[in-house]
Parts: C-alpha cells; structure tokens; sequence
C-alpha cells in the first residue's frame, strides 16, 4: 500500500461515524412525520406557556357576553363573558399534561404486562395475556366514565392515573404477539449460546427490537387519552375546576350553544382537538412507514426507470423509495 | 368447534370480570347515597327497594363483602339492576329496555355500513397505489381524529336547523306515538340519520386505513403473484385472493373496534339528544344516578361480548386455518 | 483428509467397540442422547389419551476430538440441529449423558451454564437472524468477550485480534457496522469471531455455510478449517451436503429420523456407503458420470427408495428407514438394529441388519 496505514485508518473512521449517526434519526425525515412532530411541538409550547400568553384569566366573566369573534377576544366570549381564546389556551396543558401522563402510565404498563406474558410463554404467559384480553374487550369509555364518576373529583395526574391504567391493554396485546416471535429469533438463542443472562435478553436483545411498537403504542395510547380526558370533561364526570377543552364544550353543549346560534362557542375547542389528534397520527403513520419500507412511497405508483421512460408499478412490486447505502 | 368454545370460555370468563369491577365501583364512592336517596323520597320507597339498593351498594354492614357479593348476583339473575334515582320509582331494567333498541339499531347499522364501505375503500386504496383512493387517506385520518361528538355539533350547525329537511334532536317526532307503524318508523329513520351519518364519517377512516395497510401486505405475496401470472382477471385477483386474506385481520379487528365505536356512539347520542342508552348515561352521569350508571356499563359491556362472539363465529368462517383442529 | 490417523470412536455402548489407538483427546461427547418434544393433546385426548411426544432424537452417540471435524449429517428433520442445541446445552435432554472432559454435565442457567458455554460454542444457520440487527458488529463481539471476562485491558486490541482471526481485516472497517450492511459471507465470519470470543474447545456449526452462496461456502469452510488447525478445536459441522463433509470434515455420522444410522471416516463413507440410506444420500447427488445408471422407469419408486421421511410422532417400528429401504429384510419391520462393524475400515460401522452376518 503505498499510502501509510494510519491515514487509511483515519480517512476510513471519520466517515463511518457520521452515517451511524445519519442512520439513526433518519426515521425523522418523512413529510408525514416532520408535519406530525411540528403541530405536537406546537402545542407543547402552548402548554408550558399559555398561562402566560393568555390575554384574560378564563374563568374571568365580564360584560361582554356571547359576543362573536372580535379584535377584543379572537374567538368571542361564552354567556358569563369569558374569553374563548384564554379557555382554549389555558387548556392546553391539562390537555397534554394528561395526555402525556396517561401514556407514560399505560405504556409502562403495557410493556411490563406485554413482553413478560410473550416471553415467559407456558402458564404465566397465557395468565397474563388473558388479562390484558378481558381488559381489552371490556369497552373502554363506558369504565372510564364509570370509575371518573365514582371516585372524588381529583387534579389531572388522577385522571391520567385512571385512563393509563384502562387503556393499556392493546399495547400489551401487541407487545405479546411481537415478543411471542422475537423470542423463537435466532440471535435470541445465539446470545443464549453466548451466555448472556435472561434479563439482559430482555433489555437489550428483544426490547430494543420492540421500540418501533412501543412508540407507536404510546402515540396511540396519548390520542386515546386526549380524547377520553375531553370526553369525560364533555360528560361533565370530571372536575370543571380545572380548564380543558372538554369543558369549553361541556359549557357550550348545557349552554346550548347551538341554538343561540354561537358557533364559536364549540369550533374553536373542536379544531384544536382534531389538529392535536391528526397531527399524532400522522407521528404514528411516519413510525409505521420507517418500520416497514412497504407503506413508503404511497403516492408514487408511476416511476421513471432508468432509460428515462415512465413505468406504472404494478402490485406486488414495491419501489421502496430511499438511498441504498452500500457497505 | 374447540375455537369457539375457547372464545366462549374467555367471554364467560370476562363477563364475570365486568360484573366483578361493576360490584366494587359503588363501593369507592364516600358517603351514602341511599340515605340522601331515602330522604329525598321521604318515606316513599318500600323497605324491598331499600333492601335491594343497599345490596347494589353493598351498604348492608351486617353482610360480609362475599356474601354481599353473592347476594349481588342474585339480583342480576333475576333481572333486578337496581331502582333509578332519577326517574324514581322506575326499576333500571325498565329503562334499559326502552333506551337499548334504539342504540343497538344506530351502532349495529353504522359499524356495518362503515366496516362494508371502509374495507371497500381500503381494497381499492391499497391495490391501485397511487391512485385518486389514496388521496382519501389524509382526509380520512384527519376526520377520524376529530372526536364524534363535536363532528355531531358542527353537522347539527351546517345540516340541520329549523326548516330543514335533518331534525336536530330526539329519536322521533315529538307527535308521533311509538308503534309499527309507517309514520313512526319514517320519522325514526329521518331522525337518525344525521347521527348515523356522524359515526360512520368518523369511523371509516379506520377501517379504510387498516384494511388499505394490509392489502398492501398481501398484494406481495407469492400467491397473489401466482395469480397474476395465471391469467386471472385484475378484479378476481384484487377481491377473491387479496382482499379475502386482508379481510381477515380486519374481521377480528373488528370485534376490538366495537369497544371504541360504542364509545363513540354514546357522546354523539348525547349531542343529538338520540333516546339511546348512551343518553341515558348522560343523564344518569349528570344527577349522580348510581344505579342507572352501573346497569347501563353492564349492558353495553354484554352487548359488546355478544357482538365479539358473533364476530369470532364469521371469523371462524372466512378462516379455513382455524378449522384444521377440529 | 491431511491427517489420516486411525479414525475410531469410543463408544462404550458400541457392541463392538473396535480397538483405539492412542488418539486425539476427546473433548466433547454424547452418549444416548435422547430428546423428546411433548405434544399438547387435544380435545378429550387431554385428560384420556397417552401422552405423546415427537421423537426428535434418539439415542445419538457421537465423541469431539481436539483438533478434528467430525461431520453429521441428515436432511431436514433428522433432528441433526436438535443435536447440536442439545449439546450446546439450549434445550434440557429426555435422556442420555453428555461429558465435557470426561465430566458429566448437567447445566440449564447461570454460572454453571456460562461455564459451560465458555468452553463449547455454536454457530447458527442463519447468518443474518443469528446477528441481532440492532447492534453492531463492535457490541455482538464486545458481549461475547466481556461475559467470559476476555475483554482484557485493552478492548480495541482483544476486537482487533478476534476481526484479524476470522480474516475481516481492516478490523475498523466492520467493528461499526451493523449486520444488514454485511455480506452473507461476512456475516457468518462474525458469527465465527463471535464465537470464539468464549475462547471455546468445542465449536458446534449448525450448517454453517447452507445459506450462503456457493462461491463463498469454500472461504468459510477453508476459515474453520485453518481455526481447527491453529487454536485445535473440536468442530462438530452439521450439514445435509454430504459432499462438503467429505471435503471439510475428518470423520463423517449419518442421521435419520432421529437415530444414527452410519459413521466412519469421511472418505469411506461418501465412497463406500455401507446403510441404505447413505447410499440414498449419495446417489442422490447429481454426478455426471452416472447419467445412464439412472434406474429403468419401469421400477416403482419404493424400490428406487424415494420417499419422505417417516413422521416423528409416530416413527415406524423397527428401522425406521425400512419403508423406503429398497432392500429391507423382515427383520427390519420389527426390530431396531444396533451398530455393526462394517469391516471394510477401522471404525466403519452402520446400524443395519444387512451387516448382521459380517461382524461375527
């Protein structure tokens, strides 16, 4: 070799380093996700701010009463004079501090419930994966509303409390089902052979395999919450001391607000959910695309090949869309 | 055959789960609520009433919690779900018995026309990638995010209101009697339809997207090339192959889906003021009606089983693998 | 082979234990190794019929020698890879002993098994699902030399050094790649440094090269063989290509349907099959020189001897090869038949009536 060893060594490392980090946020990339992750940071400064940035304090009445959207108050006012825009803003954070916490809950759960019951198998497994079954199938909402209302009105961390721990059924489900046929993988038995201990198996050979499924466990476990959190707050179960976007609909269904023909009452609260809840799903679609390179590239079914001519794709040929990095 | 009665096993199994959780949910609540009940009535309600609400209280301190738990069931048995506070002195299964017909028609019709166009939709969307269907995704998720009850508000806004032809609340005309008859059953229909029209507009989105996802699977399978390469007609290949094998996830998806549709049904017969169960809880929810609530979170959960087994015999059906045991 | 010393096997259950020069230490052996997988009953069977169990492994024989190859073959579901799990200690045994040393070894998990598995490694079939996709080359290899406390002051240098021994030089070119960016070929010299990390005697390749393309297979096996040679392992290769045993292994063991059916030194048994059923295996291979021996068409095919192998739960009674054997005695229908000196070699043996005779 004619150029000394140390400098094929270095010119070789630099570059190696870089593409193990490049490959590892590379999931980041797609549009969906980017849009996904944009709308959810979003709000989450909403949350930590709004208090401050909310231009009246949102049980504070005053004379302006069912006024339409104004210069004064962006989205108009409710019957007793309060300002909408404060409400949807303040709310923000009970909204996510919920959210967030009733996923971390139910996600914690799942994952201990999950990959115990698929990689134990035999008796305990299927104990345990009978469990999260009937916890499954029992509906959710109705239990919700049913414990909400039995037990003292508490803060936001109670409801959290309450909804992770009815709602991690499926993500155990998954968790099993997905740990069920990890565990029969050859590198599995391979680090068995090796001589690793079981926990350490389960932390570093399987769980890491599972991260995909567990993310996308905990954005669909935080939709459920948002939804049952303003549920309940709709349904009037859980304390209207603390302002969520639920309440805003709460008072603006018993206010009929429909019929006085306030529609800015409900619209505003409504949208903001919907954003919220798009904008995770479409945080869950981006993970499922990274995590199986079929479902990329939906909207491409006419490609140009090579000799620069157009080809329809026909079914059951994938074009995986993507730079091909070569060893 | 031995599928089946595993599932059944599993569902007598989770209905005494349910009935388990329903008997110590009362038990959480401080305070005494028969006794503010009592007080209220003064002196109206007959000591056998009394009797069985403190058992659906569990009140009753002379009894041990198993024996009370026993007695519990007892009651169930014999149909006895407890009196109603609000609507005092009706018995809970009275109630329920006006209120169910009208939801299980609203979810029974809704989830199958949604699941029937949803997994159509999703057939096509996943086959011809690419194409006009798959446009319909972001729009769909986006609907699906938005929470059933507040699509119902903004319909009632847009659609109904006086003088037009969509009634904005109730289950039937307010003059009409309640019978077999046409007029009944044509202002029934007329009545539900802005609200069927809300569940399955927020419901297809999932049934498309699930069934679109799995197309998408199965249209690279080997068989599906076979068949391909056997000459059969696109559409033969795209329904009798494809979407048969992609149908099956969904099937059983399907069971698991009614869960959350339930719960979504109830919040949109709230805005609609629809006389169905999930009204009723409403009601119940808002004047503390323990007994009303409790009878209510039983039956749906039941209907839920139900519909879960009838899910798992169609299963059973369409899976050919699942027969091999015998 | 190289090295044709006196191939015998010290098999004490042997009725005829053909006479042992001084040889090579034995380092592993199993002696009627036996492994049956329990089948859950169905239906009324569950609380009234027998219990039954898929007969994977029956009475293997087989002895490790520093510095050789021994090969074992058989085709799918001759139970030859429960073989090697089994004597890597994976799956706990129905019966028979297994001997590290001479010591007998009773090992499910913990210390104990790390013990073991320091001293007796396995390599998989599969070179990408035996990789754990998430790690790279740097973590499998670290682990395997950090369990068995190999790691050293200098763990760079002990990578480097286990990278050089498989030859994936420059070492830093691979230590941070992760499995899919590998070649199949190199994936399995992983898979090899990864085992050597223990710094094992006894390395038990499950069909090591089975997977990977033909023009790679020589490389690999040429690596285990050079391996063999510098560090004196005993290799047990599994494989269902008789021909690579011949090339690759110094003695070559015929498995079928869970029994052990032949066994002697590689060359004579690829040129002298003695069991029908290795004659089966052989002929089966395409040769070019043998296109018009193909057979008449008019033979039925169980006298051609094709076939498929008999089903575990219920093997056939007697041989079990003996609904396929083209020259099955009555004999064979009913009584199993134990090892004979074929005669033709030292330690040339096969489980076949039809050698009955010869031995006395």
């Amino acid at each position: 070799m004619a150029v000394p060893a140390a400098d094929v060594k270095a010119a070789q490392a630099l570059p190696l380093e870089a593409v193990a980090r490049r490959r590892r946020f590379r999931f980041l990339t797609g549009g969906k996700t980017v849009t996904g992750v944009a709308v959810i940071g979003f709000f989450l400064v909403i949350a930590v701010i709004g208090d401050w940035i909310a231009p009246y304090d949102p049980s504070a009445r005053s004379s302006d009463l069912l006024e339409a959207p104004s210069g004064r108050h962006w989205f108009g006012t409710t019957h007793l004079g309060q300002d909408i825009f404060s409400q949807v803003v303040v709310g923000t954070r009970s909204v996510m501090l919920v959210g967030l916490a009733a996923g971390i809950v139910a996600t914690i759960l799942a994952v201990l419930v999950g990959v115990t019951s698929g990689y134990l198998g035999g008796t305990p497994g299927e104990g345990l994966s009978a469990l999260s079954n009937v916890f499954l199938v029992i509906p959710a909402l109705p239990l919700i509303i049913i414990i909400g209302s039995a037990v003292p009105t508490g803060g936001d961390i109670l409801v959290a409390v309450i909804i992770g721990f009815t709602s991690w059924a499926w993500g155990a489900r998954v968790l099993r089902a997905q740990t069920l046929s990890l565990r029969g993988r050859e590198y599995v038995e391979a680090a068995r052979a090796t001589g690793e201990s079981t926990w350490r198996i389960i932390f570093f050979e399987i769980l890491p395999n599972l991260t995909a499924v567990i993310a996308s466990s905990f954005v669909g476990t935080v939709i459920f919450a948002v939804m049952s959190e303003i549920t309940l707050a709709f349904v009037g179960v859980s304390g209207l001391s603390n302002w969520n976007w639920g309440t805003i609909l709460f008072w603006a269904q018993s206010q009929q607000a429909l019929a006085q023909g306030a529609w800015w009452w409900f619209v505003p609260a409504g949208l903001a959910i919907a954003i919220l809840g798009t904008a995770l799903s479409l945080l869950n679609f981006g993970i499922d695309e990274f995590v199986s390179p079929r479902l990329r590239g939906s909207g491409k079914a006419r490609v140009r090949g090579a000799d620069g001519r157009m080809h329809r794709m026909r079914v059951g040929f994938t074009p995986v869309l993507g730079r091909e990095e070569r060893p | 055959m031995r599928y089946l009665l595993q599932r059944l096993g599993f569902y007598v199994f989770t209905a005494w789960a349910a009935v388990t959780i329903n008997f110590f949910i009362p038990r959480m609540i401080p305070g005494d609520p028969v006794q503010s009940l009592i007080a209220k009535n003064q002196g109206m309600i007959s000591a056998d009433a009394i009797q069985s609400l403190y058992v659906l209280f569990g009140l009753d301190k002379n009894e041990s919690l198993l024996s009370q738990y026993f007695d519990y069931w007892g009651q169930l048995f014999r149909g006895d779900l407890g009196i109603s506070f609000t609507f005092f002195p009706t018995p809970v299964s009275d109630l329920l018995t006006d209120s169910l017909p009208w939801t299980i028609i609203l979810v029974g019709l809704t989830t199958i026309v949604g699941f029937a166009i949803g997994t159509g939709l999703g057939v096509v969307a996943g086959w011809k990638r690419g194409s006009w269907v798959d446009g319909l995704l972001p729009v769909t998720t986006f609907l699906s995010s938005i929470p059933y009850f507040w699509l119902g508000l903004i319909a009632l806004t847009l659609l109904a209101g006086p003088g037009s032809f969509f009634p904005s609340s109730g289950g039937y005309d307010p003059g009409t009697i309640p019978g077999w008859d046409g007029e009944f059953i044509g202002s029934a229909v007329q009545h539900s339809l802005l609200p069927a029209l809300t569940i399955l507009i927020s419901s297809m989105g999932s049934w498309i997207l699930g069934m679109r996802n799995m197309m998408v699977t199965v249209a690279s399978e080997d068989y599906v090339t076979v068949a391909h390469a056997k000459g059969l007609p696109e559409r033969r290949v795209m329904v009798g192959y494809a979407a048969r094998n992609a149908l099956l996830p969904s099937v059983s998806g399907f069971a698991l889906a009614l869960g959350f549709i339930v719960g979504g049904t109830l919040l949109v017969e709230i805005v609609f003021s629809y006389p169905g169960v999930g009204y009723q809880l409403f009601q119940a929810v808002g004047s503390q009606d323990y007994p009303l609530m409790q009878g209510i979170f039983l039956i749906i959960t039941l209907s839920v089983l139900v519909a879960n087994l009838l899910a798992d015999v169609a299963y059973l059906a369409l899976d050919p693998r699942t027969r091999k045991e015998g | 082979m190289a090295d044709s010393a006196v191939t015998t096997e010290q098999s004490p259950s042997d009725p005829v234990a053909v006479g042992s020069e001084g040889d090579l230490p034995v380092v592993l052996e199993a002696e009627g190794l036996t492994k049956h997988f329990p089948v859950r009953r169905k239906g009324r069977a569950a609380l009234t019929g027998p219990r039954r169990a898929i007969q994977a492994v029956d009475d293997v024989t087989l002895t490790l020698r520093r510095g050789r190859v021994t090969a074992l073959v058989g085709e799918s579901g001759s139970g030859k890879s429960t073989v090697a799990r089994l004597l890597a200690g994976l799956y706990p045994r129905t019966g028979g002993d297994v001997r590290l040393h001479g010591e007998a070894v009773n090992v499910k998990r913990g210390k104990a098994f790390r013990a073991y598995a320091r001293r007796v490694q396995m390599i998989f079939q599969d070179p990408f699902a035996s990789l754990n996709p998430v790690h790279t080359v740097r973590y499998h290899l670290t682990r395997a030399l950090k369990i068995h406390g190999r790691a050293g002051d200098d763990l760079e240098k002990s990578l480097h050094e286990l990278l050089a021994r498989v030859q994936l030089t420059p070492p830093e070119r691979y230590l941070d790649k992760f499995p899919h960016e590998l070649s199949g070929g190199q994936r399995q010299r992983v898979a090899i440094a990864r085992a050597l990390g223990a710094d094992p005697e006894a390395l038990l390749a499950d069909e090591p090269v089975s997977m990977l393309d033909v023009s790679i297979r020589l490389g690999v096996l040429n690596l285990l063989r050079d391996l063999k040679e510098r560090l004196h392992l005993a290799i047990l290769y599994i494989t269902h290509d008789i021909a690579s045993a011949r090339y690759f292994a110094d003695e070559t063991m015929v498995m079928y349907a869970g029994r052990m059916v032949e066994g002697g030194d590689s060359e004579t048994i690829t040129q002298r099959p003695a069991h029908p059923y290795t004659r089966l295996l052989i002929e089966s291979a395409p040769d070019p020189d043998r296109i018009a021996v193909g057979g008449d068409p008019a033979e039925t095919p169980a006298e051609r001897g094709s076939g498929e192998p008999p089903s575990l739960l219920d093997p056939p009674p007697g041989c079990r090869f003996h609904p396929r054997c083209p020259v099955a005695l009555e004999r064979c229908r009913t009584e199993l038949p134990p090892r004979f000196d074929v005669g033709d070699a030292p330690g040339h043996w096969a489980a076949c009536w039809l050698y009955d005779g010869a031995a006395r």
